[in-house]
């Protein structure tokens, strides 16, 4: 179980280096995206059971063994805002590579101070 | 009946109906906002009412029990910010009627517009974190998106850095989350609170509470964090400045970082520290860095910064005083932030220009605009009787009660830098001698005339707050953080 978190921190850091080090456009936006992808594992993993089974209750089986359910309903909405946000960042990079004609962020700094 | 979920329903429901009819009819987007800006107004003073004599309201969604289902609370402080933001943003959707027209497609304005309003009121009543966190990103997206409304290269470069770093930031305070969830098995604030208070000390409290100074932090642009907002707010069209400035990064930073430290984790004299000190920085840098800047929108964006740091700063404090001047601040920088962002939007409508440098003696040709924008900057400046003055004076007189001499020099110090600010401002845009271009200039239309003037009337009026008589609407919030212990167990108590 460690080794599972472990990772998934060693994933959202990998987010972190990409969003902070690469200079375009659509790397950052690819950064974004592992960052959260490594939030909403590590909210699934709070969330889990070893051999754990599917939350579906019916009146016939008792309440045992099953995996948390509620991050998962929490996890599959900010997946969706995950979604927006990506949407909206991509079509920005579209329109800065009209006006800019680069993805390289050394290059787009008609803004200063 | 209890009319809190309208604070959603309504602004979400003008956001979905502007987008269906909007395209074909012309005027329809605009008429449409104002209404569900002046509706969900009113229906904040209503609740103000409401909450002066029950001190708290929930409404449990579909009826559900509240640590299981969503409930959502207004109590003291939610209202306070709840008054604060629909009011100016009925003002800012009234400005936005004439000002909006040069650009094309209006109705997607006005939708994304009341959709950050309605993330907006959704942080401010959420009682339970995750829908905190929703809310927070419904605003925080509409917010990217408008600064990108106008679509020159300056406005998406913007656009795009405040939309990686609000990114990073949300990451931060979801990761936070989901670390407070795994070790109470909650989400309901007031259910968290008390689970927290029973269990005691753990390093568990430190590492989310840095986590969320990061990540909220970034969102009220906090020094170390405040890189994107002097290029987003100078960059978005200019109604949207006011409200970016004049109450977004208040809602989304300073209020959840204040429910969150508060009335969940529980503050510390550390933590209360690290505000007082993040704030005593804000308040310097971003004067200094204001005084230099001849783009009139980017100066303002740089002062909200400064502004920030005292809210802050008294907030901070912990004692009641203190936290009641950081609040009063933050009602006062509200209005006046909001009416100088409308005042430039006013002198870029009819002459073009940001630059200070091309302005001079507009007072000649827009009397209206020179007037409000002369109240808001001796407000801002701190200026007697104007509501700055006071909540500056009484956040000052609060240090100096705390025995913190060092910070209220510093705040002294800010201010003056703010006054020389200003009348640089003044100087330059306002008065001097008519610039031979503009001699055809006009004054603004009226409905661009009326926001200002009632927004400059409550800069005049608002010292008033201060009195013993009419405080109880600043008190009554004040409370909610500086008997921090009660904000559970009374909706704990209203929910069972």
């Amino acid at each position: 179980m460690a080794t599972v978190h472990a990772l998934c921190l060693v994933l959202f850091l990998v987010g972190l280096y990409c969003v902070v080090r690469k200079r375009n456009l659509i790397k950052i936006i690819i950064g974004i995206g592992i960052m959260g992808y490594a939030v909403n594992l590590f909210f699934i993993l709070n969330g889990y059971v070893w051999g754990g089974r599917s939350p579906i209750f019916a009146a016939d089986q008792a309440i045992k063994n099953m995996v948390d359910p509620l991050p998962q309903a929490v996890v599959s909405i900010t997946i969706v805002i995950g979604l927006a946000l990506t949407l909206l960042l991509v079509a920005i990079a579209i329109r800065i590579y009209e006006r800019y004609g680069t993805f390289d962020i050394t290059k787009i700094n008609k803004l200063k101070g | 009946m209890n009319l809190v979920p309208l604070f959603i329903i309504i602004p979400l429901a003008g956001a979905f109906i502007i987008p269906i009819f909007g395209k074909r009819i012309k005027p329809f987007g605009s008429l449409m906002a104002v209404l569900t800006t002046l509706s969900s107004a009113a229906l904040s003073i209503f609740t103000l009412l409401a909450v002066s004599a029950q001190k708290v309201l929930v409404y449990n969604v579909g009826g559900w029990p509240a640590p299981f289902g969503i409930s959502v609370v207004v109590d003291g402080l939610a209202v306070f910010m709840l008054v604060t933001v629909n009011i100016i943003a009925f003002l800012v959707a009234l400005f936005s009627i004439d000002y909006i027209r040069k650009y094309t497609d209006t109705w997607k304005f006005y939708t994304l517009f009341i959709l950050m309003l309605s993330g907006m009121n959704g942080v401010l009543i959420a009682g339970d974190l995750f829908n905190l966190y929703i809310f927070l990103e419904v605003s925080a997206i509409a917010g990217y998106s408008l600064v990108a409304f106008g679509t020159k290269a300056e406005e998406l470069e913007a656009s795009f850095k405040y939309a990686v770093m609000g990114a990073v930031a949300s990451s931060f305070i979801l990761i936070g989350i989901a670390i407070l969830y795994s070790y109470t098995s909650t989400l309901n604030m007031a259910d968290m609170a008390l689970l927290l208070a029973a269990k005691g000390a753990s390093g568990v409290i430190p590492f989310v509470s840095v986590l969320f100074l990061m990540g909220f932090g970034l969102k009220g642009s906090l020094v170390p964090f405040h890189a994107w907002l002097p290029d987003a707010h100078t960059s978005a069209p200019t109604p949207i400045s006011a409200m970016l400035s004049g109450v977004l990064i208040k809602v989304l930073g300073v209020y959840s970082l204040l429910r969150i430290f508060f009335n969940v984790l529980g503050v510390s004299d550390k933590v209360l520290s690290i505000f007082m000190f993040l704030g005593a920085i804000s308040i310097m840098a971003g004067v200094l860095l204001a005084v230099g800047q001849w783009d009139f929108k980017r100066l303002l964006a740089y002062h909200s910064i400064s502004q920030i740091g005292y809210i802050m700063l008294g907030v901070g404090l912990g004692s009641p005083v203190g936290i009641f001047g950081g609040l009063f601040h933050l009602f006062n920088h509200s209005i006046f932030k909001s009416l100088l962002f409308l005042n430039s939007g006013a002198i870029d409508y009819s002459i073009r220009t940001r630059n200070l440098k091309e302005m001079g003696g507009l007072s000649q040709i827009m009397p209206v605009t020179a007037n409000t924008s002369l109240i808001a900057s001796m407000s801002i400046a701190g200026i007697p009787p104007l509501n700055g003055f006071f909540s500056k004076l009484i956040i000052i007189l609060a240090c100096v009660q705390a025995n913190r001499l060092g910070y209220a020099f510093w705040a002294v110090a800010g201010s003056l830098l703010t006054l020389a600010s200003f009348m640089k401002v003044q100087r330059y845009a306002f008065f001097g001698v008519l610039n031979e271009k503009w001699k055809n200039a006009k004054e603004v239309p009226l409905t661009m005339k009326a926001p200002m003037i009632i927004l400059a009337a409550i800069c005049v009026i608002a010292g008033l707050l201060a009195t013993p008589a009419c405080s109880s609407f600043i008190r009554s919030a004040a409370e909610v953080l500086s008997k921090e212990k009660e904000y559970a167990s009374l909706i704990a108590g209203v929910i069972k």
